[in-house]
């Protein structure tokens, strides 16, 4: 007991002039923070993962939190979480796994660049009277249309690659059924279908129950291969190779055996209880070479009917990777930024590993345009995207559509409490246990999710319009339209925009 | 029963497997495809009851997500014929590049002779499918790295291993890989896997697949039924479950 307790994370206090003993507290807190004993109800802060599930279900607001009642000395280099790392590892000698994404406090770009809007000159266009053209199509372009002209009549000589059609340029990332839950799958399922636009499995296979959504699937190919065969790329609008992920770049996924239940055991195509271990690297790539033909046993498999995406991690050299990716017959490009939200990663990798999506998008971009490839595929940008003025951001950066993750998964209730890896999620998302995952109704989290999709979306046709811009083509790799303000002159240089007032 | 032969000379792949795909909807139960010349992907995701004859050198990932139909290779073949196969047949007249059968979920591989690395690499097994590569000659290193289920039967001599073949079973968590001959020297095992004599039910049940090994290939299989086995295993179902702690 050399180390003792630390500190408790999150003190409660209950209000007792408020409370009306009506117990719900008790009945909500997966984690057993609450206990009621005849009039009272007894509270242990150390349980306490601040999910805020008791705070939104007490009908009194007689429940607060406060994070570290207990302060640690003050220190600007041994923060808490420095501290408490070492404590946790001192008493086991392993590596830490924690949940979400990026924890530090690195700078957001993002928050450092600014839009631009019209004034006098070239007027803003509303967008309640204007057309405003958000619809994008994710995968190849051609370099040019070839057309035959036959006695007045004019048809297309091109063979146009399969595209998929957004009604948004927001689609919502793979999150794998066994990290959420089935609920949260299909609330998101019935939630793109709705707004018209796309969501990926993630690597556990397609659950029977989101057949009726598969039109509106991105199917995910990993290095585990989980739940992949012929049915399940048929049935997806599109194929997704997973080589990298932004939370953890550069290392696989580990599903431990007590997640895998029966159903997850189904999807996933392993034994009940077995370990789900998606190794570091697919173990047929190994090259540039290798990955054109995994991209293209995948197309040839699917009579070349379905796009196929690769999505990395954004690293230092995405660039350069990007462009290999581009000539490999691979419709689209996902760069997934190091802010990227997880279920489990270690925590060295999350916070450590990877770099912005803002600046891999920005050079990717770059990158293709300067080798005259980048009709070749498209670019999906994920990791970090909170809100609307960041899609709008990321596709003046370069971007033809987005991902989001957290923020969907915040629509349907998540308090972004990072304990994703327990398994208990009081808000039915991240966790199996039925009676957690029935709190999650799927009628009701679906229109959340929805309404989340069609404001941001309504956003950013206003952002467009203020801009005078009424197409999203236009908005694409715009960065005249953005500013950075008060970012490094090497940074903006990456970014390709300038500083503001000039 | 139905018989279509393709010439694959000159032939890339795309229109190859469309040819093939059209003879198995147009009723083909045995296709023959000769002057196969390294093109890939030959059945990839095909599925039906169909045989399909290949006279030469199919490129990488032949069968890759295939289920169902059988291939039988007159010849070499490129690597990972089987690729996540789903069911059906590779039968191989001849030896195999690497990753041969990598992460595939059913079905049988028989390859008469040698293999290269990584074979079998992250094979599974879910309910009835489980899936079988037998070799019958020599493999390179990482033989059934990262196995998950499934069986790898190494049918080679003994004798004629170099000792080069590290890493058997390196971070295997299920399935099982046996081995002809009666130990198995401790250096060549992967981290993470564990060698032992194959217990009597293992001997019943290899028993019918070196028949069908033997019989696919017209040998007499009374000296590998006669032979002694061991069995590379899981040394734990939960290798990684004490690297980790919780923040
Ligand atoms: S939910 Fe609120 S009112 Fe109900 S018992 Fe808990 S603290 Fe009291
Ligand atoms: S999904 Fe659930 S467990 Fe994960 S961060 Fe959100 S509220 Fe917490």
């Amino acid at each position: 007991m050399t180390i003792g307790s630390v500190p408790v994370r999150f003190g409660i206090t209950i209000d007792r002039a408020r409370c009306m003993l009506c117990g719900r507290c008790v009945e909500n807190c997966p984690y057993d923070v609450f206990r009621r004993d005849e009039d009272t109800i007894h509270v242990n802060s150390r349980k306490c993962v601040a999910c805020h599930r008791c705070v939104a279900m007490c009908p009194r607001d007689a429940i607060s939190i406060r994070q570290r009642p207990v302060d640690y000395r003050d220190h600007p280099v041994w923060t808490e979480e420095v501290r408490e790392a070492i404590y946790n590892q001192a008493r086991t000698g392993k590596i830490i796994l924690a949940g979400m994404g990026n924890a530090k406090p690195y700078p957001v770009i993002f928050d450092r660049l600014v839009l631009d809007a019209c004034q006098v000159t070239n007027p803003s266009i509303d967008p309640l009277r204007e057309p405003m053209e958000l619809r994008t199509y994710i995968g190849k372009k051609p370099k040019k249309l070839e057309f035959r002209y036959d006695n007045g009549d004019i048809s297309l000589e091109t063979t146009l690659s399969p595209n998929l059609e957004l009604a948004t340029p927001i689609m919502v990332g793979h999150m794998s059924y066994g990290a959420i839950s089935l609920n949260a799958q299909k609330s998101i399922a019935m939630a793109v279908k709705e707004t018209g636009t796309f969501m990926g499995t993630g690597e556990g296979g397609l659950h029977p129950s989101l057949y009726p959504y598969q039109d509106r699937m991105i199917v995910q190919v990993a290095s585990g291969r989980f739940g992949v065969n012929i049915d399940y790329l048929e049935r997806g609008a599109a194929i997704e190779i997973k080589i990298g992920q932004g939370a953890k770049p550069g290392i696989g996924g580990h599903l431990p055996g007590e997640k895998v239940c029966e159903d997850v055991s189904c999807t996933r195509m392993i034994p009940v209880g077995s370990d789900a271990i998606s190794p570091a690297p697919h173990h047929d790539i190994y090259s540039i070479e290798d990955l054109k033909q995994l991209v293209r046993s995948l197309k040839e498999a699917t009579s070349w009917q379905k796009p196929v995406f690769v999505k990395i991690a954004a690293v230092h050299n995405s660039a350069a990777i990007a462009a290999g990716i581009a000539r490999s017959s691979a419709d689209a490009v996902v760069i997934d930024g190091f802010r990227g939200g997880t279920g489990a990663a270690p925590r060295v990798f999350r916070d450590h590993v990877g770099i912005p999506v803002e600046a891999a998008v920005a050079s990717v971009d770059a990158k293709l345009r300067s080798q005259g490839i980048r009709n070749e595929v498209s670019i999906i940008a994920s990791g970090g995207i909170r809100e609307s003025a960041d899609v709008a951001k990321i596709i003046a950066l370069g971007a033809d559509a987005v991902y989001i993750g957290t923020a969907a998964l915040v629509a349907m209730g998540c308090r972004v409490c990072g304990t994703c890896y327990r398994g208990l999620c009081p808000w039915g998302i991240a966790t199996q246990r039925p009676d957690l995952v029935a709190r999650l109704d799927p009628e009701v989290a679906s229109k959340q999710v929805a309404n989340l999709i069609h404001a941001w979306t309504l956003e950013l046709s206003e952002l467009m319009g203020a801009a005078g811009i009424n197409s999203i083509e236009s908005l694409r790799g715009n960065r005249d339209r953005l500013r950075g303000y008060l970012l490094d002159e090497s940074t903006m240089r990456v970014l390709d925009v300038k500083p503001v007032g000039a | 029963m139905a018989r279509v032969t393709i010439d694959a000379a000159g032939m890339h792949y795309t229109p190859l497997n469309r040819r093939i795909r059209e003879a198995v909807a147009s009723g083909a139960d045995e296709i023959e495809i000769v002057n196969v010349m390294g093109q890939r992907f030959i059945a990839d995701g095909l599925r039906g009851d169909v045989t399909i004859i290949i006279h030469g050198v199919p490129g990488g990932d032949l069968g890759m997500f295939m289920s169902g139909p059988t291939c039988i290779v007159h010849g070499n073949c490129d690597h990972a014929p089987g690729n996540t196969m789903d069911g059906g047949k590779i039968v191989i007249h001849g030896s195999a590049g690497d990753a041969v059968a990598h992460s595939m979920r059913g079905g049988s591989i028989f390859v008469r002779d040698n293999i290269g690395y990584r074979g079998g690499i992250h094979m599974k097994e879910y309910r009835e499918r489980c899936p079988v590569l037998v070799v019958g000659g020599s493999f390179r290193s990482f033989l059934g790295e990262y196995m998950a289920g499934g069986l790898i039967l190494a049918l080679g001599d003994p004798a004629r291993r170099t000792g080069k073949e590290r890493g058997i079973g390196s971070g295997i968590h299920g399935g099982r890989i046996v081995l002809r001959g009666d130990s198995l020297d401790r250096r060549c095992l992967g981290v993470g896997a564990l060698a032992r004599p194959l217990p009597d039910e293992g001997y019943e049940r290899i028993a019918p697949i070196i028949r069908e090994y033997a019989c696919w290939f017209g040998l007499d299989p009374a000296p590998f039924l006669s032979d002694e086995y061991v069995e590379v295993v899981p040394s734990s179902a939960r290798p990684f479950a004490n690297k980790y702690t919780w923040e």
